[in-house]
């Protein structure tokens, strides 16, 4: 049994959301400079250039890469065979967001009563928090801060199973399709097929971490993934709407076994602002 | 296809050369609100009180930046997804609004006001925030302090990049830029 102290998860998730907020990952920051090569709009050339010379300056000055630096959403594999002392483990990523959102500069905009008063929390808590537990003796801990322009245009739908693939397709498509600009395009899109209506969301939110460029290692998935990719792109929307060659940055698929009577659909949408960081503890 | 340069307050004359789908770079003093302020100017149009900012020739653009950092004028400053304010912004317009800059899609209402009262809806790159902030030499709350993020803000811009999505002839940038690169076996049937 390892003993972890839940100061030490304070921190972490604190340089996380920092961090998150400011440094574009890698792989996003290559597909934008790939995508400058191939896109055919001259205004959607334009646009990526920009998105790019963006990233150079949140880069340099440390500052958010957009202002919108969403929910904070905290995903926590916690090893089996962890013990957190020393506080409540929630509370304890609370108090890293509380703190990264405010040493950073971030924005807060998680406010409460979503229907009645909406007052601003302060503090951009309470985060969202997902955990897991898993073997081991290690937590990881991954945070995504998720703007709320590309999260309003995520959809869910309860297929019937006889829609099957095709049902999946024309969905994915058109919640893209219905997204346009609103988005921030270009996009990277997570889809969670089967599970449970609260498992197939999950699944969608847990793809859009993938690296842009992998592919399920389903065969099946992987090959959905190339279509919806390819028929997404067709869709014309380009960087920002504008019209272009470069609508999505990728489409990750996941699966999970359903009930007899159900085809759950989940599409999460992620804006080009695709932040994410993670960390082993 | 170059960029064309206009200053605020927009002239008419500007306005009628502007086209969906034209690259612009704005300066000079542009307005800030989003969501609250709207609802606030709003309120106060249908009371039959006076507003705490002239809008005459004026933009307002959709942003709530994020805190600035010591030493700098505002923070990332982005915008936000324009189709929120749908519902006030025809109201704004009636009263000399010529401009807004947001995200995405306007509704049809937003769209005819535009036609009727001779103005235009720009738009700007969704996440470019730290790049805009660079395009931003001042800026100062003028009205409604406790909004926070969401005051009203006068802000001094210089060569602010965006795209005119809406004109003043019903052309819309995202309909015509999209119908220009779309392959049609996209569609799914
Ligand atoms: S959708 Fe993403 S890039 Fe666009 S404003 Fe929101 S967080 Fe920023």
């Amino acid at each position: 049994m390892r003993e972890l102290q839940a100061a030490a998860i304070t921190d972490a998730v604190s340089r996380l959301a920092k961090e998150a907020c400011y440094f574009l990952p890698k792989d996003v920051v290559d597909k934008f400079d790939s995508a400058l090569e191939s896109e055919e709009s001259e205004t959607g050339r334009d646009i990526l250039r920009q998105l790019r010379e963006n990233v150079s300056i949140a880069d340099a000055e440390e500052v958010p890469l957009c202002q919108d630096t969403g929910f904070t959403v905290v995903f926590m594999e916690i090893g089996q065979d962890v013990h957190v002392t020393g506080g409540d483990l929630n509370e304890a990523v609370n108090e890293g967001v509380k703190r990264g959102y405010e040493e950073g500069y971030l924005r807060k905009s998680m406010v409460t009563q979503p229907f009645g008063e909406r007052k601003n929390t302060g503090d951009n808590t309470p985060a969202i928090i997902h955990s897991s537990i898993v073997p081991g003796e290690q937590v990881k801990i991954t945070l995504l801060p998720k703007g709320g322009g590309a999260e309003n245009m995520s959809a869910l739908a309860m297929l019937k199973p006889s829609q099957g693939r095709q049902g999946v397709v024309d969905f994915v498509l058109n919640t893209i399709s219905n997204a346009g600009p609103n988005a921030c395009p270009p996009l990277i899109i997570g889809v969670g097929v089967g599970g449970s209506f609260d498992k197939v969301t999950y699944l969608a939110k847990k793809a859009i971490l993938r690296d842009v460029g992998s592919r399920n290692p389903e065969p099946h998935l992987a090959e959905l993934e190339d279509e919806l990719e390819r028929r997404a792109n067709d869709l014309g929307i380009g960087p920002m709407g504008m019209g272009g060659r470069t609508t999505v940055m990728d489409v990750f698929v996941e699966e999970y076994p359903t009930h007899i009577a159900a085809l759950p659909v989940g599409v999460n949408i992620q804006c080009h602002s695709a932040r994410h960081k993670e960390v082993v503890l | 296809m170059s960029e064309k340069r206009i200053t605020t307050p927009l002239t008419e004359e500007a306005i009628a050369d502007l086209h969906s789908g034209d690259r612009v770079l704005i300066s000079g003093k542009i307005l800030t609100g989003r969501d609250a302020a709207h609802k606030r100017l709003v309120e106060l149009v249908e009371k039959g009180e006076p507003l705490p900012v002239a809008l005459g020739g004026q933009i307002i653009y959709f942003v709530g930046p994020s805190p600035a950092k010591p030493g700098q004028v505002i923070g990332s400053a982005g915008p936000t997804t324009s189709g929120r304010m749908d519902s006030y912004s025809p109201v704004l317009l009636e009263l000399g609004l010529k401009g807004m800059i947001g995200k995405g899609y306007r509704n049809q209402e937003v769209r005819d006001a535009l036609i009727k009262h001779k103005a235009v809806y720009f738009g700007a790159i969704g996440g470019a925030a730290a790049l805009i902030a660079r395009r931003i030499s001042s800026a100062k709350v003028i009205a409604y302090e406790d909004l926070g993020a969401e005051a009203i803000r006068e802000l001094e811009v210089e060569d602010f990049p965006a795209v005119v999505v809406n004109d003043i002839y019903g052309g819309d940038a995202y309909q015509e830029g999209r119908a220009k690169f779309e392959r049609k076996e996209a569609t799914g049937t």
